[in-house]
């Protein structure tokens, strides 16, 4: 399963009444509390067992499973090279 | 320098902890045991790590760690000037708690009470000392919530008020001023509210969802009545309802059932990890 794909069921298995794809920004659907951007954080950490540094701990990187997936991938890259 | 006491390191423990911390208070952090504490000091790493995140300021998680001490029991906090005590929302356990902070700190150490329904005028009376204990009622999550209300008791001095507002100042908190009362402003609607969320639920009206639903998408509330349920925690809106219950003797403040057996079956909220809503392991 590709990671955008566990996310978006992440996501839809929190909010099961919502209509979600990939490039929706769900913090502009009005009922993702930042909250949830704190789930989502541990959730793509453990996941993917990645560490997402201070810097990259910014919304627009959880806005939509597009902007997650591809912030996994390049902590993965980096972990690769490291 | 000054050192603040904060007792209990539960959700509101962790969230004074790091307010405090986070406006350049030195802090000793107190609970039962040594677990309970390794756990809020990871919490509160975790979460002064996501503060940028969630729409707070960038803070760095060492330096807010590095004010914050921890001890257990009571008398851990002796030598602290002001304590904000936010330990369960239980006349028993509260009491027995004051009794020690009575006899082990100096006669000038200010108590501050973070309760969601006591009366601060009755805990004050556990004391030798109810010129020196006021409420403060924090929102949660602490550091992320700009006003609280403020309780002084029938004895509160003037002298204490105000170095309790200084504190909420430098804590970057406003204070609304409420007479003492139990449940105060907030509690004595938010509980209801919940309360009677519970029962549509309870009775099949409709799931957690839809009720939720009808306060965000209909009144413009942030969050609903049961998602707050789930963050502030379900056992300790059963423990507010009941003291609201006991001290009014009025029926309307009725626990709903359902709160009783999700607080027996553990489903305590964000904090157990299953409310009315199931999340993650935060941990
Ligand atoms: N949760 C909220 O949203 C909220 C908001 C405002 C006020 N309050 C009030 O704040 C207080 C704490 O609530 P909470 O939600 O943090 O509860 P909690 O259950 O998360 O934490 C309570 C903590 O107190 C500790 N404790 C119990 N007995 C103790 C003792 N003898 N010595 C030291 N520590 C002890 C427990 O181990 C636990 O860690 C309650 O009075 C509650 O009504 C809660």
């Amino acid at each position: 399963m590709s990671s955008k794909t566990q996310i978006l069921d992440f996501i839809r298995g929190r909010y099961p009444q919502a209509e979600i794809d990939e490039s929706q920004d769900i913090f502009a659907l009005g009922f993702v509390n930042s909250l949830f951007a704190m789930e989502l954080v541990m959730f793509v950490e453990k996941t993917f067992g990645v560490t997402i540094p201070n810097e990259e701990l910014r919304i627009d990187n959880f806005r939509t499973a597009d902007a997650m997936s591809a912030l996994v991938s390049r902590l993965s890259s980096d972990l690769a090279v490291a | 320098m000054t050192v603040i006491g904060v007792i209990g390191a539960g959700v509101m423990g962790v969230g004074v902890a790091q307010n405090l911390a986070q406006t350049g208070h030195e802090v000793v952090l107190v609970d039962k045991d040594e677990r309970i504490l390794a756990e809020a000091l990871a919490t509160i790493g975790r979460n002064a790590r996501m503060s940028r995140l969630m729409g707070g300021p960038s803070l760095d998680p060492d330096e807010i760690l590095s004010r914050i001490t921890t001890a257990v029991g009571a008398a851990g906090a002796a030598k602290a000037s002001l304590v904000i005590e936010n330990v369960t929302e239980n006349w028993d356990v509260k009491r027995e708690v004051y009794e020690t902070l009575d006899a082990e700190c100096g006669p000038d150490t200010v108590f501050v009470v973070n309760t969601s329904a006591i009366p601060i005028t009755k805990m004050a009376a556990v004391t030798g000392r109810p010129d020196k204990v006021i409420g403060v009622h924090f929102m949660n999550p602490v550091p992320a919530k700009p006003v609280v209300e403020l309780i002084p008791g029938f004895h509160t001095s003037p002298e204490t008020v105000q170095r309790t507002r200084d504190l909420l100042t430098a804590m970057g908190k406003k204070a609304v001023d409420v007479k003492d009362s139990c449940g105060f402003i907030s509690n004595r609607v938010l509980m209801l509210t919940v309360n009677e969320a519970a029962y549509l639920v309870h009775e099949g009206v409709a799931d957690a969802e839809s009720v939720d639903e009808v306060f965000r998408g209909c009144f413009g509330h942030p969050m609903g009545p049961l998602e707050t349920a789930d963050l502030i925690g379900v056992d300790t809106i059963l423990y507010s309802v009941e003291v609201l219950y006991e001290h009014y003797a009025d029926s309307k403040y009725r626990p709903c059932p359902l709160l009783k057996q999700m607080t027996d079956a553990g489903l305590h909220g964000r904090k157990s990890g299953r409310g009315f809503y199931t999340y993650t392991s935060q941990s």
